[in-house]
């Protein structure tokens, strides 16, 4: 008898059985694009990140740059003018060096053993992030002048013809001054970090015995801005190394977190900072003990930056960053508003169902129909409604989610990279004279928005707990119907 | 058997209590057919109701063999209802989403039948109505007359030990009436039901072995027929 009721009454009550469903349709469907989406994102942004940080990065760990003290000597870079060689008036000048960022701060690499030998760390890495500057071109040769002192102002001996030309059209020098990041890393161990993120495009990778060999891995797109190649050679700290390959971010007309690449023990050689690390890179045993993992690894190392891979989220910025905060602001608010107001129009119209079908219940209960019966029978009708809802908003929903993976949108996103300033130090490092030379690392992913079998079964659950509350308020308000009552009221 | 002694019923109305039956002590026999008139307001449909189990007295006790009315819990009254009493209204009151053979279905449902056994119970009673063919017809696409059978089938297909009334010709005309209450009569005589019918027809009230009369909540007897 249950279901045969409940069929005439959804089939012979079409109007509000459709207009229940679709209320209810619409909400899941709206729950189910704005879920998918929102995984997309989120594995977006992890793509991103991973471009960065590398795969399978949990906690990165890094120090910031101590503030300057107050009256100290801003940095300057010291190119060394005075050890060219002097010919014709103009001294040539070829100087390369390789020295850490001003924004992070070398640390001892005992602190990595201090990370390994914490309980939980599954891998960790250290890597050493440096910038290589090269000034090479001519100056003019400062004659020292006998009563013009230094600093080429005008002298008494005027034997000498000023140079002329050059870049900066008065100054009679002619230079070029050109930096790139360089990550110093442990070849035998590139499975965790910025280079298990890339991709090989040509040659190959660093390997364990490449420890105290001078060759390096160029990223490509920098290999191509240069004109470097697989075979060739790059200058880097005045020592010439053999480039045996280049490696190429996983997402489209993007760079990997530093232009080269380069074994540890050489960069900390080159650099002067021995046993020095700037970056520390680690795994944890569980996912679900990153944010305690970094608690005691904040602990272990007090003066260190610890960043978990949700701390990084929020250092992604771009159109992706906007798509993020689009779908977690307005996307799950537009969820919420249309799922409130399903629900309410579900509970309404049952309320209204129940008040117009006064006299049918009263003569239920005047036939002997009991309270729980005729609740039963309000209850399921409305569970089928919200499930007929839910069936329809699962279809909607899901050709929703289609048209985004078919539009597939493309979203840029920029994260600042690790290897250059340190997790989480925030902007800094910019392009140019002595400063780090790329410190946001740009990728570019296409938006899939996944669907899995979790988001299903939360739009079903919905659809049931709709149906359920809306036959839970009718059911209550039919079970209060007395039957003497309900039958005068009618009369 | 019916017993009711000294049954009051009191309602709260907006500004005052409003006294629909006042104190009625009646007995009604098993198998007796009994009609109810009186004014509008007198309390007749208050009446059937506490004889219905569809509502208890303010005061007083209402007994049906040997199940008080006026104590029994909700669920007992249902259940009451469900396996002694069967209703018949003037308006009909069949549910208009359920075919007729559905309608007289609804009855049985209470009970715990099979589906077999209820289908095959409320075809023998709709042929009893002489509906046997109009089972698959929905309430709309049936006559007054034929809906009041169907009305009476689903009163009828449990075999209940009561049928009450509420005005059961009231909105039929005066061929259907008196096709309907000789149904009603051939089932109180066949099946040796209590038939109380509440009524403002004369014509009607004549059919009955006893007749009652309320007004203002009192109850006062007519003239029994033989």
């Amino acid at each position: 008898m249950f279901g045969t009721y409940l069929r005439r009454e959804l089939f012979n009550r079409r109007k509000q059985t459709i207009i229940i469903s679709i209320g209810m349709a619409l909400a899941i469907a709206l729950v189910i694009v704005v879920n998918s989406v929102s995984a997309g994102v989120q594995s977006a942004q992890a793509a991103v990140l991973q471009s960065v940080y590398g795969v399978g990065t949990d906690i990165s760990i890094s120090e910031a740059a101590a503030a300057p003290t107050a009256g100290a000597t801003p940095g300057q870079f010291a190119f060394g003018s005075g050890s060219g060689a002097a010919s014709g008036g103009t001294t040539t000048l070829n100087q390369s060096r390789l020295e850490t960022s001003r924004t992070v701060t070398a640390f001892d690499a005992t602190q990595l053993d201090t990370v390994t030998a914490t309980s939980g760390v599954s891998a960790a890495t250290g890597t050493l992030a440096l910038t290589n500057s090269t000034f090479s071109g001519q100056l003019p040769t400062q004659s020292g002048g006998t009563a013009g002192g230094t600093g080429g102002a005008p002298g008494s001996d005027t034997s000498q013809t000023p140079p002329t030309g050059g870049a900066d059209g008065a100054g009679g020098s002619s230079f070029d001054v050109n930096s790139f990041t360089v990550l110093g890393l442990d070849p035998a161990s590139v499975s965790v970090g910025p280079l298990s993120a890339v991709t090989l495009s040509d040659g190959r990778s660093l390997t364990a015995t490449d420890a105290g060999t001078n060759v390096a891995v160029l990223d490509s797109s920098y290999a191509t801005s240069a004109s470097l190649a697989t075979g060739g050679t790059i200058d880097i700290g005045g020592t010439t190394f053999t480039i045996v390959g280049l490696v190429a971010s996983s997402g489209a007309d993007s760079t990997t977190a530093s232009n080269v690449y380069i074994p540890l023990d050489v960069a900390q050689t080159l650099s002067g900072n021995a046993g020095k690390l700037t970056n520390i890179f680690v795994t944890a045993a569980s996912a679900s003990d990153v944010d305690s993992l970094a608690a005691t690894l904040k602990t272990a190392l007090p003066t260190a930056t610890v960043s978990t891979e949700a701390d990084l989220a929020s250092s992604v910025s771009g159109s992706l960053s906007t798509a993020s905060s689009l779908v977690s602001n307005l996307g799950t608010w537009l969820s919420l508003i249309v799922l409130a107001a399903a629900f309410l129009i579900a509970v309404l119209f049952t309320i209204s169902g129940v008040t117009r079908r006064t006299r049918e219940f009263g003569t239920l209960k005047a036939i002997g129909w009991s309270n729980r019966r005729i609740v039963g029978q309000v209850a399921g009708e409305s569970v089928i409604q919200g499930l007929i809802g839910g069936v329809i908003g699962i279809v909607v929903g899901l050709v929703g989610v289609l048209i985004v993976n078919l539009v597939a949108p493309t979203l840029s996103g920029s994260a600042t990279s690790a290897a250059a300033t340190g997790a989480g130090a925030g902007p800094g490092g910019g392009r140019g004279f002595g400063a780090a030379a790329s410190a946001a690392v740009e990728t570019t992913v296409t938006l899939q928005a996944p669907v899995t079998l979790a988001v299903i079964g939360l739009a079903v659950l919905l659809a049931v707990l709709g149906g359920l509350i809306a036959g839970s308020i009718g059911g209550w308000r039919a079970s209060r119907l007395r039957p003497a009552e309900a039958l005068r009221s009618v009369a | 058997m019916y017993e009711l002694n000294a049954v009051t019923k009191t309602y709260n109305a907006t500004k005052r209590k409003v006294t629909a039956l006042n104190a009625v002590s009646l007995s009604i026999p098993d198998g007796q057919m009994v009609a109810i008139q009186g004014p509008t307001g007198g309390g007749k449909s208050t009446l059937l109701q506490m004889l219905g189990a569809l509502d208890r007295p303010t005061s007083g006790e209402v007994t049906l063999g040997d199940s008080s009315i006026s104590s029994l819990a909700d669920n007992r009254l249902a259940e009451l209802r469900a396996r002694k009493i069967g209703f018949v209204f003037q308006s009909f009151n069949l549910i208009p989403t359920l075919t007729a053979q559905e309608n007289v279905e609804t009855a049985l449902a209470p009970l715990g039948l099979k589906a077999d056994e209820r289908r095959r119970r409320a075809q023998d009673a709709l042929a009893s109505v002489g509906l046997a063919d109009r089972g698959t017809h929905l309430p709309a696409e049936l006559s007054g007359g034929q809906q009041q059978r169907v009305a009476i089938a689903r009163a009828l297909v449990k075999d209940p030990e009561v049928l009450l009334a509420d005005e059961p010709t009231g909105a039929l005309d005066e061929a259907t009436r008196d096709e309907i209450m000789d149904l009603l009569e051939t089932f109180w005589r066949d099946k040796g039901l209590t038939l109380i019918i509440v009524t403002h027809d004369s014509a009607v009230a004549r059919r009955a072995e006893r007749r009652l009369y309320i007004k203002a909540g009192a109850v006062s007897e007519g003239a029994l027929v033989s």
